[in-house]
């Protein structure tokens, strides 16, 4: 969708501003989201790219002013009460106020290390040869999905050179929402810095994104 | 603190009551979590001791030390970087296809999500806050100059400059070059002057007089 999340090219953010020896968490609730986060993404009920979109599909006026462990605990909030696991008036009473749905799995404490070390690989097995190799011209897609994808709108429409060939992977688009892992070849595909942000642009900068086969066509 | 003002120094100040109410609210779903029986009080806890204490850049600095001085996995390292960072011990969640970028004299690399906060947990840990701000995501593709100016470097005008977005779920680690005068050096000393962000691409290494070895 084309919301707040996809900032590449905004203007008017400002300066970047590194906090010199940043602490990991800047307060004990942020420790409880990510690991909240973590071990209800273990239950199995939703995958990682259906989290994605239930963090960036929100209106930029909200996206915007919220940090990022705000996000997150927006988007856990969201697919809780979407899966019927958690109803928002159970979190404002602090208490269950309706039985348990049973989940797939529990993540017990002394299956973290192997849960976090095994991580959770969207490779898989290519369903179909690669349509492009390393050094094929393509230019990604002008689309405009209202639902999930990993195509950022500052190269839609440009040109560009495969770089990079990962091998097939689980496809966001169809796996946010639902409709199957799907896999589709995954590219690296390099931009000229002009191509994307025109002729006074920075000669020296190439800018890469990590596009699916659906979102190329081939160039001339 | 919002990703769009992103400057923690101020945000805990300014926002306090805000800050407090999230605090509650959090405490209210975890309960409410725990209750269910959906997630595991002390699985909690061991997921924020892997993050905070565990899993951090150190584990990236020992990569780059190891890149700089063995000849044999640096090579390794830049034709198949999973298998070599794996042998290190260093694999899993947010990690399960890292790239690693060679930064040379004639070209540096600057690892940047514009669309979320996709970074290479198992070798640098959790993102810090600039990293998921807007100022970052916005500028990096668009003005990657001025963001390494931000964080006051300047790179020669004619080193290129290749940005790597992290649209999907390969995760890039730059190997920054090896300071200069520190030949010789062991691993251990080497890793010393590796800095998380020469790993992003934002900074460089430290320079050798100003570690001890």
């Amino acid at each position: 969708m084309n919301g707040a999340q996809d900032m590449g090219g905004m203007h008017g953010f400002g300066a970047v501003l590194a906090e010199p020896d940043e602490p990991v968490f800047h307060a004990e609730w942020e420790r409880r989201v990510l690991a909240l986060t973590l071990a209800m993404g273990a239950t199995g009920e939703w995958n990682l790219d259906a989290s994605r979109f239930a963090r960036e599909s929100r209106p930029p006026s909200e996206y915007l002013p919220k940090s990022y462990y705000e996000i997150w605990l927006a988007g856990l909030e969201r697919l809780l009460a979407e899966r019927g696991l958690v109803a928002p008036d159970e979190i404002a009473a602090g208490r269950s106020l309706q039985p348990a749905k049973p989940v797939r799995r529990t993540l017990a404490a002394g299956d973290v290390a192997g849960a976090v070390s095994r991580g959770s690989p969207t490779n898989r097995d290519a369903p179909q040869p690669a349509r492009f190799d390393v050094g094929d011209r393509v230019r990604a897609k002008n689309l405009h999905p209202v639902t999930h994808t990993r195509l950022p709108r500052y190269v839609r429409g440009h040109v560009g050179t495969i770089a990079r060939v990962h091998g097939c992977h689980i496809f966001p688009d169809t796996h946010a929402h639902g409709h199957g892992e799907n896999p589709q070849w995954l590219y690296t595909v390099s931009f000229d810095g002009r191509e994307l942000w025109g002729a006074e642009a920075d000669p020296t900068v190439a800018v890469s994104v990590d596009a699916f086969e659906p979102y190329l066509d081939a160039a001339p | 603190m919002s990703l769009a003002r992103d400057d923690p120094r101020a945000g805990d100040h300014e926002h306090g009551s805000e800050l407090s109410d999230t605090q509650l609210r959090v405490r209210a779903l975890e309960s409410v979590l725990v209750e269910k029986g959906y997630v595991d009080p002390a699985a909690l806890d061991v997921l924020i001791e892997t993050y905070e204490t565990k899993v951090g850049p150190h584990n990236g600095a020992c990569v780059v030390a190891k890149a700089w001085s063995d000849a044999d996995f640096r090579r390794w390292l830049f034709t198949d970087s999973g298998e070599a960072i794996a042998s290190l011990g260093f694999t899993g969640r947010q990690g399960e296809n890292i790239v690693a970028l060679e930064n040379t004299p004639d070209v540096h690399n600057m690892v940047v999500c514009t669309l979320c906060s996709c970074y290479p947990w198992p070798v640098l840990g959790l993102p810090p806050v600039w990293y998921k701000s807007a100022p970052y995501r916005s500028r990096a593709v668009a003005d990657p100059r001025g963001v390494l100016r931000d964080f006051g470097f300047e790179l020669p005008t004619d080193t290129r400059i290749r940005v790597w977005d992290s649209t999907a779920e390969v995760r890039y680690l730059v190997v920054p070059m090896q300071p200069a005068g520190t030949d010789g050096w062991t691993e251990d000393e080497l890793a010393r002057l590796v800095t998380r962000d020469s790993m992003i691409g934002t900074g460089l290494p430290r320079r050798p007089e100003d570690v001890t070895r």
